[in-house]
C-alpha cells in the first residue's frame, strides 16, 4: 500500500542495446500483439496510473506513474510472461529510474543520444509512435502527456542546436548524400547498379528509398541481373552494353567481383562527350576497384571509392561524437525544466518506497 | 548624416548588406549554417533601404540614378540583390545570399567611400528620353545579372573543388549541388544575354537616327561585352564550354564588365543638360 501523502513516481524500466547482447535482443521487442496484450494487463494492475511503451529493435522501456513500487515489479513480470524472457536474466540486464533522471534520459532517447548509430533520426519517430500508440490506448495520463510532449520539443531543441544529427554516417547513406550534392533532386537521376555485392545493393535500395528516379541492374551473368531487377522492381541490362550506354546514367554503383577494373577512362571519357553538361557520379564498392583510377581526372566525373566513404562516414560520426557533451548539456537543461513542471504530480521517489 | 539625403540611405543599406556579410562570415567561421532566414531579412531591408534610396536620387536627378560612377555601383548591387530575392529563395541557395550580401554591401560602401565618383549629379542627363533611360537602365540590370552570375559560378568553382578533392564538410557542406549551380548560372547567362541585348537593340534604334550622339568606343565596348557573353553562351549550348571553364570565363567576363563600366557610364556633351555639383555629403 502507498502512502496517501506521497505524490506518484515517475519511472522508466526497460533494457536497450547498451545493457543487452543481440542475442537477447532479439527476444526483447514484443510484437503487436503481445504489446496490445501488455497494456491490457498493466491496465488491471493496481497502483500503475499511466504506461507508455517503447519499443524497437534496439529497446523496451516501459515509461509510467505508479504510486507503488509493487505495480512496477508487476509489470516487469507481465513483461517477461508475454514475451518468454526469463525473469532473473531481466533482471541483470534492464535499467531503472525515477523522477528526473526519466525526463532526461527519455529527451536522451528521442534526440538519438542514447541510439546505437548516435544521432540517427528514426528513433524520434519511434518514440512518437509510442506515444500516439499510448494516446490511443488511453494509457498515459496528465503527467506523460506533459512529459512526452515536452520531451519532444526538447528533443528537437536538441537535434538542432547541435550537430549530433550532421551528415551521414554509413557507406549506403553517404553515397546517396553525396549524389545530393552533385545532382540536388535526385527524383530524376537514373542509378545503374553494376554487380550484385552486398554492400551495392544496400546502397541500391537506399537509392531507392530516397527517391531515385529509375534503377537499373547489371551483372556479369544476366540472370542474376535479372533476379536482382526483379527483386528491386528495376531494369536489367546485360553486362556487356554497360560502356555504350553509359551515358545514359546518372550514377554508377559498381560491386562487381571482377578482378579487374570494368570502367575504364575511355568509356567514361566518351560518355561525358555525349552528355557535357551532365556529370557522373561513380560509388566504387568493390575491391579490386571496378573504376580505373584515372576516370577521377575526368572534369565531369565524380568518383568515390569504399575508402573516401568509409571516411566520410567517420569523419561525420566523430563530428557528432564532439557534440555530445554540449548535447547532454542542454539534454539536462530541458529536462531539469519539464521536471520543475510534473514534479508536483509525480514528484515521488520509488526507491523511498 | 540627414536623413532627408539620400545618401543617408544608401549608407544605410550599405551597413544591411554588410550586416548580412558578417553574419555569413561568422557562420563560415563557425563551420556552421548561417540562419537563411534572418539572412533573408537582412537582405530585403537592406533592399528595401536602397530602393528608397535610389528613388530619392531619382527623384533628384530627374530620371534613372545612373548618371556618375556612384549611382551605377549602386545600381548594379541593387540589380543583383533584386535578382538575388528571385533566384535566391527559388533555390534556396543558403550561400548566395552571403554572396549577395558581400557583393553588394562591396559595390555600395566602395562608392560611398569615394566622394569624387558622386562629386556631380547630372541632371536630367537622358534629355526627357525614356527609351536611351529605359536602354541604360536595362544595360545596368543586366550586369547585376551577370554579378549574380559571377557569384553563382565562384559557387560552382568551390563546389566542384569540394567533390573533386572529397572535402564536403564544414563551410563546403553549405554549397549547393554542382547541377543546381550549372543550372542557374544557364539561366542567369541566358537572361543576361538577353536583357543586354534588349537593352542594345532600344540603345541602337536611338543611336541610328543620331549617330554622332553616341561614342563609338563606348558603343564597341558595350558591343563587346555583350558579345562576349553571348559567345560563352553559345559555346555552352553547343556543350564547347561548360563546367570549370564556362564559371571562370563568366568570372573574368564580370571582372571585364565592371572596368568598362568607367568608359559606358552616361555622359552628355556639351549640349546636354547641366551638371549640378553635389550639395550633400
Amino acid at each position: 500500500m502507498s502512502s496517501p501523502d506521497v505524490p506518484p513516481s515517475l519511472f522508466v524500466v526497460g533494457a536497450s542495446h547498451q545493457t543487452t547482447p543481440i542475442e537477447l535482443r532479439e527476444q526483447l521487442a514484443l510484437t503487436p500483439e503481445k504489446l496490445a496484450q501488455l497494456h491490457d494487463a498493466a491496465s488491471r494492475l493496481a497502483g500503475l496510473r499511466e504506461l507508455a511503451v517503447v519499443n524497437t529493435c534496439n529497446r523496451v522501456e516501459f515509461y509510467g506513474v505508479a504510486t507503488d513500487a509493487a505495480a512496477v515489479a508487476a509489470l516487469e513480470q507481465e513483461f517477461c510472461r508475454l514475451s518468454g524472457f526469463d525473469p532473473a536474466t531481466f533482471a541483470t540486464i534492464r535499467r531503472m529510474a525515477d523522477g528526473s533522471d526519466v525526463i532526461r534520459h527519455l529527451v536522451a532517447v528521442a534526440s538519438g543520444l542514447e541510439s546505437q548509430m548516435l544521432g540517427e533520426n528514426e528513433i524520434f519517430g519511434q518514440v512518437k509512435s509510442a506515444y500516439e500508440g499510448a494516446q490511443q490506448r488511453r494509457s498515459v495520463g496528465p503527467v506523460l502527456n506533459r512529459v512526452f510532449q515536452k520531451a519532444f520539443q526538447g528533443a528537437k531543441h536538441v537535434r538542432t542546436q547541435t550537430a549530433i544529427t550532421v551528415g551521414q554516417v554509413s557507406v549506403a547513406n553517404v553515397a546517396v548524400e553525396l549524389a545530393g550534392t552533385i545532382f540536388g533532386d535526385l527524383s530524376e537521376t537514373r542509378v545503374l547498379l553494376l554487380g550484385a555485392g552486398d554492400i551495392g545493393e544496400k546502397t541500391a535500395k537506399a537509392f531507392q528509398s530516397r527517391g531515385a528516379g529509375s534503377l537499373t541492374v547489371a551483372s556479369r551473368t544476366l540472370a542474376r541481373a535479372l533476379e536482382l531487377a526483379t527483386e528491386f522492381g528495376a531494369v536489367a541490362l546485360p553486362f556487356e552494353q554497360v560502356s555504350q550506354r553509359l551515358h545514359e546514367y546518372d550514377i554508377l554503383v559498381c560491386s562487381t567481383a571482377a578482378p579487374h577494373a570494368v570502367i575504364t577512362h575511355a568509356a567514361v571519357a566518351a560518355a561525358l562527350r555525349r552528355r557535357p553538361s551532365h556529370p557522373l557520379f561513380f560509388i566504387d564498392l568493390a575491391l579490386p576497384r571496378d573504376v580505373e583510377p584515372e576516370v577521377a581526372t575526368l572534369e565531369n566525373a565524380f568518383v568515390y571509392n569504399l575508402d573516401d566513404l568509409a571516411r566520410i562516414a567517420e569523419r561525420n560520426r566523430a563530428a557528432r561524437e564532439a557534440e555530445v557533451a554540449r548535447a547532454r548539456t542542454l539534454v539536462g537543461e530541458r529536462a531539469e525544466a519539464i521536471w520543475r513542471q510534473v514534479a508536483p504530480q509525480a514528484g515521488g521517489r520509488l526507491e523511498a518506497r | 548624416m540627414d536623413p532627408s539625403t539620400d545618401r543617408f540611405w544608401f549608407w544605410l543599406a550599405g551597413a544591411c548588406y554588410f550586416a548580412g556579410l558578417v553574419l555569413g562570415t561568422a557562420a563560415v567561421l563557425r563551420r556552421r549554417p548561417h540562419s537563411r532566414g534572418l539572412m533573408n531579412v537582412i537582405v530585403v531591408v537592406g533592399y528595401v533601404l536602397h530602393t528608397y534610396a535610389l528613388y530619392l536620387r531619382g527623384v533628384e536627378v530627374r530620371g534613372c540614378p545612373i548618371g556618375n560612377p556612384f549611382e551605377i555601383f549602386q545600381f548594379t548591387a541593387w540589380s543583383a540583390t533584386s535578382l538575388y530575392l528571385v533566384v535566391g529563395t527559388t533555390f534556396r541557395i543558403s550561400l548566395l545570399g552571403y554572396f549577395t550580401s558581400m557583393l553588394s554591401a562591396a559595390l555600395t560602401l566602395l562608392s560611398l567611400a569615394m566622394p569624387a565618383w558622386d562629386a556631380t549629379h547630372r541632371v536630367n542627363i537622358f534629355g526627357g528620353n525614356a527609351w536611351i533611360e529605359f536602354h541604360a537602365a536595362l544595360a545596368l540590370f543586366s550586369y547585376g545579372v551577370f554579378g549574380l552570375l559571377s557569384l553563382t559560378s565562384i559557387l560552382f568553382l568551390l563546389r566542384h573543388f569540394s567533390l573533386k578533392n572529397k572535402q564536403l564538410d564544414g563551410t563546403f557542406a553549405f554549397l549547393p549541388s554542382i547541377v543546381d549551380l550549372d543550372q542557374i548560372g544557364y539561366r542567369l547567362l541566358i537572361t543576361g544575354v538577353a536583357l543586354l541585348a534588349t537593352s542594345l537593340l532600344v540603345g541602337a534604334s536611338w543611336w541610328v537616327r543620331n549617330p554622332g550622339a553616341v561614342n563609338p568606343f563606348k558603343i564597341a565596348v558595350t558591343v563587346s561585352i555583350w558579345l562576349a557573353y553571348a559567345t560563352a553562351l553559345g559555346l555552352r549550348l553547343r556543350g564547347r564550354v561548360q563546367g570549370k571553364r564556362l564559371a571562370k570565363v563568366c568570372i573574368a567576363l564580370f571582372a571585364a564588365a565592371l572596368l568598362s563600366l568607367s568608359v559606358i557610364t552616361p555622359r552628355r556633351p556639351a549640349t546636354g543638360p547641366a551638371s549640378v555639383p553635389s550639395s550633400q555629403p
